[in-house]
């Protein structure tokens, strides 16, 4: 393993500190427990905005805390969910009056993870919803598995959500927002190399050479299926393809329920993408992946976009929601309206993401 | 019966295993998760551990559930929301008491089975945690029941726990971050299952 690291065990401690000394002006870090919340304190009458995963997805999620995007952000251990304890504090450092509204990726640790931290700000009289984003079509079904997993559109949501916030959402309608637009985002991701983490020193799965992995999620886990590396247009449009024609996705996903009092599943259908939808597109890099062989996919996006007769009217393309030093890519395609396009282009200020300011 | 004392070292044995186990149960969830299980587990217990000293005085119920919250807080992914959730049902059987018949103790397994079916919705077959300790927890309770006495009864529980374990290696995982892999999960063994039984095995250590 080579890393730019000192001891393995010190390395969240010591990034979040250089995080910390790179942007006072725009986040502040607690350190025991971790969390980072926005430099200016709680944003008064506004619904927190909060999320949190494992770490080594920089620059989701603490990069994205600041003016018109999160306000605070939970890292765990290096691909392991952060705890309640965290993330309930956070709540109570974040809250600005208008509640928390959590952003949570899909999968079983930061579902349980957060659903105990909601329980337990909910104690101490916060108002706060769940809104769980499962956008990885790669995997097909809800029954067999834990259900699709919490990817590329995380970053979008967080963005517009942010910038719904700072407009004055209450957390029902930003709840809504959030909701809408993961059932309206699907992704999918590939890896030409693993990726080691560094507690354990050594690739997470092998890979041949001339071999490539197609529907992998973010923590170097093995995807759906292994093939020959073809070319990146070959690679680009068999991704944006099978985001374009996947069928409806229905699935049961739990929120709070405020009159009840506890938690209820919601049924939840994701309607397919259709002529003349226009588009966010998001083509990421897993870490290793150079931003020229983004731009790469980005042709072919496009061009297989254009096909199908989806307007592309806004895209994002770098790396922002990564897996250490995995090689490979992630595309997202998320269908907007003009308003979620305005929230899209409005004002956001973090480390990882800044524009309009 | 079982003594506090017990429970103790019970906690201490598991974080020996745990520890010796590291690797082994990080390479299980490499094969079909995201290689942290045993460094989850691990960092856990290592602070269960830290902490025993200052729970000797302590009730058993007291004990059980400042391992929960602590498990709760440190561990992360899913096994700590789910090990924690066991401990914290167990512990609400056990509030107060400073020993537990055997009877109290099967209520306890039980107890913490519940809370982590609960949590988790997975069902025996799914290949996680569940196919350990829901077998071990009804072999314990049906020896209890019969009147056999608490080490013995422990001792046939890891038995059954230990052949249910090997049970995982051909399952399809249903539930967890395994599930996405569908047919691959089959030929591995589940971690999570592992570490139950190796928790167990600690267990049937301290009272004997
Ligand atoms: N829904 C569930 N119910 C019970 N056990 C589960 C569930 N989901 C996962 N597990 C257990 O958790 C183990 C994985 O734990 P760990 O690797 O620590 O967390 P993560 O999967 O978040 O990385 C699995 O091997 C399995 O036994
Ligand atoms: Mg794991």
């Amino acid at each position: 393993m080579k890393k730019l690291i000192n001891n393995p065990d010190d390395i969240i401690k010591e990034q979040l500190e250089g995080m910390q000394a790179a942007h006072p002006d725009l986040i502040k870090v607690n350190f025991e427990p971790y969390y980072i919340t926005r430099a200016g304190g709680p944003v008064k009458g506004k619904v927190a905005l909060i999320s949190g995963g494992g770490s080594g997805h920089e620059p989701m999620h603490g990069g994205f805390v600041g003016h018109g995007m999160l306000h605070a952000a939970c890292p765990g251990e290096v691909f392991t969910s952060p705890t309640p304890d965290q993330m309930h504090l956070a709540a109570k450092a974040a809250d600005g009056g208008a509640g928390v509204l959590n952003i949570v990726k899909n999968y079983t640790g930061d579902v349980m993870n957060f659903e105990m931290a909601a329980e337990l700000a909910m104690a101490d009289g916060i108002k706060v919803q769940n809104i769980v984003i499962d956008d990885d079509i790669a995997v097909k079904d809800s029954l067999y598995t834990a259900g699709r997993r919490g990817v590329g559109s995380t970053v979008l949501i967080e963005k517009i959500c942010g910038a719904a916030s700072e407009e004055g959402y209450d957390l029902q309608s930003l709840s809504a927002l959030c909701r809408t637009l993961n059932q309206n985002g699907r992704s999918m991701g590939m890896a030409l190399t693993s990726c080691i983490t560094p507690a354990n020193g050594s690739p997470s799965f092998d890979i041949g050479d001339d071999e490539m992995e197609i529907g992998i999620g973010i923590h170097g886990e093995p995807g759906i299926q292994r093939e020959k590396i073809k070319t990146v247009d070959e690679i680009a449009e068999m991704m944006t393809v099978s985001i374009l024609e996947d069928a409806a996705y229905s699935r049961a996903l739990k929120e709070w329920d405020f009159e009840k009092n506890e938690w209820v599943e919601r049924e939840i259908v994701d309607e397919p993408f259709k002529k003349g939808d226009k588009v966010i597109a998001f083509v990421n890099s897993m870490g290793g992946t150079p931003v020229s062989e983004l731009y790469g996919v980005y042709r072919k996006v496009a061009q297989v976009t254009e096909k199908f007769g989806v307007k592309i009217v806004r895209n994002l393309i770098g790396p922002y929601i990564t897996a250490l030093e995995m090689q490979g890519c992630s595309i997202t395609l998320m269908k907007v309206d003009d308003s979620m396009i305005k929230l899209w282009d409005a004002p956001v200020k973090t480390p990882g993401l800044r524009w309009g300011v | 019966m079982l003594k506090k004392e017990h429970v103790i070292s019970w906690l201490s044995e598991s974080f020996s295993v745990l520890e010796e186990n590291r690797q082994y149960l990080t390479q299980l969830d490499t094969a079909i998760g995201d290689a942290d299980h045993g460094n989850n587990m691990y960092r856990g217990f290592k602070k269960v551990n830290e902490q025993l000293p200052a729970l000797e005085g302590k009730d058993i119920g007291a004990v059980l559930k400042a391992v929960a919250m602590t498990l709760i807080s440190t561990v992360g992914g899913a096994s700590g929301p789910l090990y924690g959730t066991f401990f914290l049902q167990a512990a609400t059987k056990c509030t107060g008491k400073d020993e537990l018949t055997p009877q109290e103790v099967s209520v306890m397994f039980k107890a913490g089975l519940q809370g982590v079916k609960m949590r988790g919705k997975a069902q025996p077959g799914d290949k996680t945690m569940i196919d350990v300790l829901e077998p071990a927890t009804t072999t314990l309770s049906e020896l209890v029941e019969k009147g056999e006495p608490l080490d013995i009864a422990i001792k046939e529980a890891v038995s059954v726990a230990m052949e249910k374990l090997k049970e995982t290696i051909p399952m399809i995982a249903k539930k967890g971050r395994a599930s996405y892999l569908g047919e691959r999960s089959k030929g591995h063994q589940d971690p999570g299952a592992t570490s139950s039984m190796f928790i167990l095995e600690a267990f049937s250590k301290a009272i004997s």
